[in-house]
């Protein structure tokens, strides 16, 4: 193993852990593979165990011959470790700094990882493209899987199984991939019950300067639409930027091509913006000394929250052509890796009340995320802290995230599950156990062979224990269609990721169990109402039995 | 009804605020005491009831050619658009409205045409339900140290003071004439609130009448036996409200602050807090800001940061905070004053009694604690909510801001208050609204001349009737918590714009489904399925039998979700509408009806850009 040869210092006595709103921790600090333990050595005292790759960047700095070392972490914690010794800070300081920047996929933890529990059902086969596809064709026939995909060959980070209208056999896929930037041909994302409106996504057309046109492409769209009526392509870039990327050989829609075609562009923002964006948020809300103008003007300089609302405005509005327009949607930006499928998605969570369940969750991530090629690896490579040089990284997911998080929080009985279980999606997808979010598409994936020899977090989420923590007793199935607000008043800072470590939560959690407790109590009374009731009317009929004759 | 010309105009247009398309056609009523606005459709139309008193603004915007615009902003925060067809009519309208929102004298507040139907002892009932001598004997007042003094027993000493106050038993009238004599107004220093744990009192008065240079033996007196009437400490805190610079500025008036060098044993600080202009112009920045069309995120925020409202907002935290902790935990005393010591020093005693005396933070605790700190103390209602014709200038947000602090309170203490938000606003809209006799007048002489508790209803026996519509579900008075002296965290992330307050009317951008009221709705529920348990289990009794015993199943609902989450559901719904009260509660507000819905979502687009405007936008620009 290379490991050892990262590790100068496994172990050191005497190290004290701060970490907020707890009390500090001494003990010993072991250095593993994968791991930085922290360890009281006494019983029942908690114990720290900390991914490599959770950690986003450190820092050390040294008083005497006392090393300390800031650890800022992918989840947004700081943890500070006091370690005496300037040696041995200065070794386990670069070990942890080689470790949590591991070149190789393979290295990572997921690799090593041997699942303490009983996998009951394997979350790999959990959501298959199949079974998707099989719900489908009881609503219409007007689709069917293609295969065209299966050797990643027509396009690298499509699924090897898509979705694309019956009419539309697999050439002319393969012709419409070559019109479409990486190959990404319109497949379908959502097929709404109520109307049969759908929702497609793909990349930009390669028309270039001189407006290329591609037939089949056409074709392809067209066969979507329902006699006499129109469709709307949301193009996630603005007018201008959609117009500078024909310089690039990219493009968009001409209308005279398309005329069955409304096009509306919504600017959403991508990669190194929303980056920085999160990095300016993170470090307003970490800094308690701020007066209230200055964290107010932070606030505003990190654009967080205008993101979040352009965001769900071009979901609502994609949701709206759906549902209110009875129109099929297209939704693309350059690549149709990033905002593309941050509205399709979201779109989706506004109209199909399936989606709003934990399984119906499971299974829009594992579809509009990992199988429709969000580059994860990439993405969530760094958090909001680390300085090194910034390439493709961008809070992509954060941002979905947080937008559900809004609308949970405006339809808060409308979710099964609760604000815990999109938490626990950001961390797993910066650093995790679990082999889910490694990679950047299906292709990658297959090759890095995930499914063989990695645990599925939908394995371990969906155990009973693991489930009952992310159920929201709220919950009341709704069926009906949720229109979220994008008021500027209406959106808030997500104190739950943002705020977690920066303030106490006791009286928020204290208030929580309480809602928690009225409505199990609820159930409880509801139930033995009922069984006296039952005991009463049984007895009632015994006595009249007996008095009748 | 002098003042109506026009009692009723048709075919009137409402505006939605936030700019979209979509507007409604209704008619328009005016009454002696309401402005009504009622829709024409055949099905649900919807209703809009305006109080006079509530109206602050009305204007008449340039003419168009649909119609004559008028606008009306409320103090409760409602902004209302009409465009009524006619120029004349419109004209009647705003005249009218003008004369009704704003009378010249207190008889023609509504407080003395309301009359609901109550008899007359329920009236006088009504205005017995809170004692302030009870108040002040559950703080242990008076005892061995502080007594009632009868000194401004026909408001002889201070006019704005009422009659029943409390001072140390040392001090003598002489010295309180003298002290009262070099104070603002004449408001000398007296007890706010005891805290009897640590025998330590919350003192209040105006600010000295000190000068560069003049002194007071007997102001000097009276504090250093507030301070003695403490045991457990040596020193007290004299709180100045103000800037520091404000209360510099008073000294060239022949008034400022104590001279620490004059007085001993005290420990003098000032924790600026601005003046009731500043604040007004503050809130009148939120306002605009909120009512903007097409408001952006980022110029939400720097509109919220520009008006400097929660800066000020967190400034009488702060006091608070501060307040509560010397007194809680250091045991001082404290005497606060700002200016006049009606506005500033109001709130930072009643927030600060609230943060260390449980009893403030239930339902009936709280209407002491208004009635105590601000009505009896003389806070000036009258001016600060203009309810009479007057100086513009003298209305102020000092109460508004308040119940705000009162709010962010409740939502870092969500356990430890027995009202929930509705009991806030709902305090706040009658302040405002002139309905009942608390709150008219700027003190409680004034209260006395007009005979207001003979002529009118009091607004505390009308909450305690309705108090279960105010109830905080997750409140448990047996919670060690809720006997804590509480310490807001005020870090600036912790405050944020309260929306169900400036936003009260506008239900778009509400949360559509209400969490509280659905805990609310089933903590009742559970009360009475308690009662029919109970009344269930005498009835098997009594036939001779043991009632069973349900075997609580922990995982029940957790398998069962698991699998099927529809059928549990289902099955959860079938047994709830089988029991009492069990109304169906999980109502989808808003968002459910798809028309609904579209309504909903369209005035949030149109704010970014109107959907259909979009679409077009849209279809030209593909052909550049």
């Amino acid at each position: 193993m290379e490991f050892a040869e990262l590790i100068k210092t496994p172990r050191v006595d005497g190290a004290i852990l701060h970490r907020p709103f707890l009390p500090r921790v001494e003990g010993t600090l072991c250095l593993t593979g994968h791991h930085l333990i922290l360890s009281s050595r006494q019983d029942n005292s908690e114990e720290l165990w900390l991914l490599h790759s959770n950690i986003d960047a450190i820092e050390k700095r040294f008083v005497g011959t006392l090393g300390t070392i800031t650890i800022k972490c992918k989840d947004l914690r700081i943890i500070q470790l006091d370690i005496p010794g300037m040696e041995e800070c200065l070794n386990i300081a670069s070990s942890i700094e080689a470790l949590s920047t591991l070149d190789s996929t393979t290295l990572m933890y997921p690799f090593f990882y041997r699942p303490m529990f009983e996998v009951l059902e394997d979350g790999w086969h959990s959501f298959l493209p199949e079974h998707e596809y099989t719900l489908l064709s009881a609503m219409t026939d007007e689709w069917r899987l293609s295969y065209v995909n299966k050797d990643f060959t027509v396009c690298p980070s499509y699924p090897p199984i898509v979705m694309v209208p019956k009419s539309i056999d697999d050439e002319i896929l393969k012709k419409v991939a070559t019109f479409r930037q990486g190959g990404r041909f319109p497949v379908l994302s959502y097929y709404h019950k109520k109307n049969g409106m759908v929702m497609m996504y793909s990349a930009q057309p390669l028309t270039g300067t001189n407006g290329r046109r591609c037939k089949e492409d056409e074709r392809l769209i067209n066969a979507t639409l329902r006699p006499g009526k129109r469709g709307y392509i949301i193009d996630t870039r603005s007018i201008t930027a959609a117009q500078q990327a024909r310089a690039k050989g990219g493009g968009f829609e001409q209308e005279a091509h398309y005329p069955q075609w409304r096009r509306i562009h919504k600017s959403i923002e991508r990669y190194h913006i929303l980056q920085e964006s999160l990095i300016k948020l993170v470090e307003a809300s970490n800094d308690q000394s701020h007066n209230m103008d200055r964290w107010l003007s932070k606030l505003e300089a990190s654009s967080w929250l205008s993101h979040i609302k352009e965001i769900l405005t071009t979901a609502c509005l994609a949701a709206q052509c759906v549902d209110r327009e009875g129109a099929s949607v297209l939704v693309h930006g350059s690549e149709g890796i990033d905002s593309t499928l941050q509205v399709t998605s979201l779109a989706r969570i506004i109209l199909d009340p399936q989606s709003r369940t934990i399984n119906g969750f499971e299974a829009l991530i594992e579809r509009e995320w990992l199988q429709a090629g969000h580059p994860f690896q990439q993405r969530c490579a760094q958090s909001a802290y680390s300085n090194s040089k910034q390439k493709n990284e961008a809070p992509t997911f954060l941002l979905f995230l947080d937008c559900c998080w809004q609308i949970q929080h405006q339809f808060p009985c409308s979710f099964e599950f609760n604000e815990q279980f999109l938490i626990v999606l950001f961390e797993h997808a910066y650093a995790s156990q679990f082999g889910t979010f490694l990679g950047n598409n299906e292709n990658e994936r297959r090759k890095l062979k995930l499914q063989q020899k990695t645990v599925s977090l939908w394995s371990w989420v969906n155990r009973p224990n693991e489930l009952e923590k992310y159920f929201n007793p709220l919950y009341e199935a709704n069926s009906l269609v949720i229109w979220p607000s994008v008021a500027p008043q209406s959106l808030q800072l997500w104190e739950g990721v943002f705020l977690r470590w920066n303030r106490s939560s006791k009286y928020l959690d204290e208030a929580w169990d309480e809602i928690i407790h009225i409505i199990e109590y609820n159930k409880d009374l509801q139930a033995k109402v009922n069984a006296l009731r039952r005991q009463l009317a049984e007895l009632q009929t015994d006595d009249g039995e007996l008095e009748s004759p | 009804m002098e003042h109506i010309r026009t009692p009723k105009v048709e075919q009137v247009k409402l505006l939605d605020r936030f700019g979209s398309n979509k507007s409604v056609i209704g008619t328009l009523y005016l009454t002696a005491t309401h402005l009504i606005y009622r829709e024409v459709t055949t099905v649900n139309p919807k209703e809009i009831w305006i109080m006079h008193h509530h109206i602050a603004v009305v204007e008449k915007l340039p003419l168009t050619t649909v119609g004559c615009p008028l606008a009306i902003r409320c103090k409760d925060f409602r902004v209302i658009h009409f465009i009524i067809p006619r120029e004349r009519d419109c004209h009647d309208i705003y005249n009218s409205l003008l004369k009704l929102s704003c009378p010249v004298k207190y008889d023609d507040l509504y407080a003395f045409a309301f009359h609901p139907k109550k008899t007359e002892y329920e009236r006088e009932m009504g205005w017995k339900v809170i004692n302030l001598t009870d108040e002040y004997s559950r703080m242990g007042i008076p005892n061995a140290i502080w007594q009632l003094t009868d000194v401004n027993r026909s408001y002889k000493i201070c006019d704005t003071y009422p009659t029943h106050l409390y001072v140390p038993k040392s001090v003598s009238k002489p010295i309180i004439v003298g002290s009262s004599k070099f104070r603002s107004k004449g408001r000398f220093p007296t007890l706010s609130y005891f805290y009897q744990q640590k025998q330590a009192a919350i003192c209040r008065c105006s600010q000295p009448l000190s000068g560069f240079s003049a002194r007071c033996l007997e102001d000097e007196h009276m504090l250093q036996a507030i301070s003695k009437a403490n045991p457990n400490s040596h020193f007290m805190y004299v709180m100045d409200t103000r800037p520091k610079l404000n209360a510099m500025a008073n000294r060239a008036a022949g008034k400022g602050y104590e001279n620490e060098d004059n007085y001993s044993n005290i420990r003098f600080q000032f924790v600026g807090i601005e003046n009731i202009h500043v604040m007004r112009g503050s809130l009148q920045k939120v306002s605009e800001v909120c009512g903007t069309k097409a408001l952006t995120s980022n110029d939400f925020l720097s509109g919220l940061e520009s008006s400097g409202w929660l800066r000020h907002i967190k400034a009488v935290l702060d006091a608070a905070a501060l307040l509560a902790k010397a007194v809680g935990y250091d045991g001082a005393s404290v005497l606060v004053h700002c200016s006049d010591g009606w506005d500033r020093t109001t709130q930072v005693c009643s927030l600060g009694s609230l943060l260390l005396d449980p009893y403030y933070r239930t339902i009936k605790g709280f209407m002491v604690l208004i009635e105590k700190d601000w009505i009896s103390f003389g806070h000036k209602f009258a001016d600060r909510c203009g309810q009479l014709d007057g100086d513009t200038k003298e209305v102020s947000p000092v109460f508004t801001q308040f119940i705000e602090c009162v709010w962010h309170i409740t939502e870092q203490f969500p356990r430890v208050f027995e009202f929930s938000e509705a009991y806030l606003l709902e305090i706040h809209g009658h302040v405002n609204s002139c309905q009942f006799g608390n709150f008219i007048g700027n003190c409680q002489k004034e209260r006395e001349d007009m005979n207001i508790k003979h002529k009118t209803h009091s607004l505390w026996s009308y909450l305690l009737e309705n108090q279960h519509k105010y109830l905080n579900p997750l409140y448990d008075p047996n919670l060690p918590c809720v006997h804590e002296v509480i310490e807001p965290n005020t870090v600036a992330f912790n405050l944020k714009f309260w929306r169900s307050m400036y936003h009260q009317f506008d239900k778009t951008i509400h949360p559509r489904q209400s969490q509280l009221g659905l805990v609310l709705s089933l903590s009742e529920q559970n009360k009475q399925l308690e009662i029919e348990v109970k009344k269930l289990e005498k009835k098997i009794i009594e036939l001779g039998e043991k009632p069973r015993t349900v075997i609580k199943k922990e995982s029940f609902h957790l398998v069962s979700r698991l699998s099927q989450t529809l059928k549990t559901t289902d099955k959860m719904c079938k047994e709830r509408q089988s029991t009492p009260g069990a109304n169906p509660i999980r109502t989808v507000e808003g968002g459910n009806i798809p028309e609904d819905g579209c309504k909903d979502l369209k005035p949030s687009f149109s704010k970014a850009e109107p959907t259909l405007v979009n679409l077009e936008h849209g279809m030209a620009k593909m052909t550049c």
